[in-house]
């Protein structure tokens, strides 16, 4: 594999398994400078034990892993990166303040405080305790502590779970005020949305295997795309005709047409003046664009 | 870049999380309180009221040293065993290990938190056992008390990080008190040794806290006559122990399922 200079970190064709399930199997990636990585997949694809692997929890069973030049869980790659981890909780009566100064400590170059408190946005809330804090106000508090040590790269485990939209959208702007500073970011995450509007490239892993790498754009383009949903009382036979329709399903009033290119297949139909009341065009969910992506996979292998 | 610490920054990480373990504890007041009135209450009650006047009028002086080594052995045990079982099912633990920090700041900020409250505990002991149980002892009696006491306290603090490490949040409290009450009781600190059968006598051999509090009253004269190697030998085997099992099971605490 091509060694890049500006990758903060390599993973070459590593595995890991658990008893006789492959839950991480022979994945190769990396990421640069500044970079934020979307790393997705369905649940139980394998995302938490890669990133596992790459903060030295777990150890793999085969393959290199490189963080800034050192091996995942020695001191050296401890000091290069900062990480939110799933369902995490704090002491109760620590302030904000004092949780991170406390983690702020750890490191050799910490950012200031004040830095730390204007990215994460935590400016009025520094003499709160963590048990007052709301669901968004702690995971920007988790995030302050990923990022005090001044890390080249920051882990994100689903880090926008549980959260509203208008709190996962201020959590959005503070991972690209971050990039911006050059820390390279690995996020995971099961909303395609989320890494469609943050990451610069995305890995999809699917049953411990990267099965897609690339832009998000290039991701839905072959994950197919999107769903049209409307009522009418045509037949399921008759959409099948219609350009980029993958896939057509009939429930109760409702028709629904799985389209690789929504705006081919949406003009046809208003180009044949075909009678549809209730129109609504959604971006297939990761879960059903898998759902399609497995199932077109095993077409094309003649399963 | 070296990733080792200068000796300063290392001394910075063990003062910030010595006192975010001391703020951590004091602000929670179901703790606090019970740890640090609990041991002050038993003696006055049944070393100053009741038994004034036994064991030939050295019974304040005995039990002063006796819930000495109960008063610090509850944060010892509390803040270990209760306090790292919850942190460890918080995840706060995890979050650290993955951060740079020493793992020794850690148990060392714990160690610090414990014995401060010990010696919180000591003093009150120390100040009302003077005034109101007219407990005289030599200006070397009183500090090797204090100092015994304190150092005394770090075999249950490898107990208690056993206990945290082993059982769930849930269950450590329970098993903690389980342990904490017989085995003080078990081991003469409310009720002196000699009154004990002997069978009870030898059961006691089996516990730290019998052995710390022999050392402690050996300081004054109040102990069964052993000598003092045997029980710092016992009390060194013992923490030994607890350490080994305490590293097994940290590491497997430290592997994500």
């Amino acid at each position: 594999m091509q060694v890049d200079s500006n990758c903060v970190i390599t993973v070459e064709n590593t595995s890991k398994r658990f008893a006789d399930v492959a839950a991480v199997n022979n994945v190769s990636m990396s990421m640069r400078e500044g970079q934020i990585t979307g790393l997705l997949g369905p649940n139980g694809a394998g995302k938490t034990t890669l990133i596992n692997l790459l903060l030295g929890r777990l150890i793999a069973d085969q393959g290199q892993i490189s963080i800034a030049g050192h091996a995942p869980g020695t001191m050296a790659a401890r000091q290069q990166i900062g990480a939110i981890l799933q369902s995490t909780q704090l002491p109760d009566t620590l302030t904000i303040k004092e949780h991170i100064e406390l983690f702020s400590s750890y490191y050799k170059m910490p950012m200031p405080m004040d830095e730390v408190i204007a990215i994460t946005g935590l400016e009025d809330l520094t003499k709160r305790r963590f048990n007052t804090l709301s669901g968004g106000q702690k995971q920007r508090l988790y995030f302050a502590l990923s990022i005090c040590g001044n890390p080249k790269v920051v882990f994100l485990d689903e880090p926008t779970v549980g959260l509203d939209a208008q709190a996962r959208r201020e959590f959005w702007q503070c991972m690209r005020d971050l990039a911006e500073r050059g820390t390279s970011i690995l996020l995971t995450t099961h909303y395609l949305e989320e890494a469609d509007a943050l990451a610069e490239q995305v890995y999809l892993m699917h049953r411990g295997e990267i099965t897609h790498k690339g832009t998000p754009d290039s991701l839905k383009a072959a994950l197919g795309g999107k769903k049209i949903r409307f009522i009418s009382d045509l037949d399921t036979g008759f959409f099948m005709r219609f350009a980029d329709v993958q896939q057509v399903i009939r429930n109760n009033l409702h028709v629904e047409l799985q389209s690789s290119n929504a705006e081919h297949t949406l003009a046809q139909l208003f180009a044949e003046n075909t009678q549809i009341q209730d129109l609504v065009v959604e971006q297939s969910s990761l879960e059903e664009a898998f759902i399609n992506l497995t199932a077109n996979h095993s077409a094309e292998l003649g399963e | 870049m070296d990733s080792t610490f200068s000796t300063a920054h290392v001394f910075k990480i063990y003062l910030t999380e010595s006192r975010m373990e001391f703020l951590k504890t004091i602000r929670t007041p179901a703790f606090a309180i019970p740890s640090l009135l609990f041991p002050i209450m038993f003696y006055a009650f049944f070393g100053l009221v009741f038994n004034r006047n036994g064991m030939g009028g050295q019974a304040p002086t005995y039990l002063l040293a006796t819930y000495g080594v109960f008063g610090v052995m509850g944060p010892a045990l509390f803040s270990f065993g209760v306090g790292v079982a919850s942190e460890k099912q918080q995840g706060w633990l995890a979050l650290k290990q993955v951060s740079p920090m020493p793992i020794g700041a850690y148990i060392v900020a714990k160690v610090m938190g414990s014995m401060l409250f010990g010696l919180i505990i000591m003093l009150q002991l120390f100040i009302i056992g003077a005034l109101f149980g007219d407990v005289v002892m030599t200006r070397y009696q009183w500090v090797a008390t204090l100092l015994v006491t304190l150092l005394g306290s770090l075999p249950f603090c490898a107990l208690g990080l056993w206990l945290g490490l082993k059982f769930s949040s849930q269950a450590a409290p329970a098993v903690v008190n389980l342990i904490y009450l017989p085995m003080s009781f078990l081991s003469g600190l409310w009720i002196p040794m000699q009154l004990f059968p002997e069978l009870m006598q030898s059961i006691a051999f089996a516990l730290p806290s019998f052995h710390l509090a022999q050392l402690v009253l050996k300081i004054q004269g109040n102990d069964l006559g052993y000598h003092w190697l045997m029980h710092l030998g016992c009390l060194a085997l013992i923490s030994a122990l607890l350490f080994a099992l305490s590293a097994q099971a940290f590491k497997k605490v430290s592997q994500p399922n």
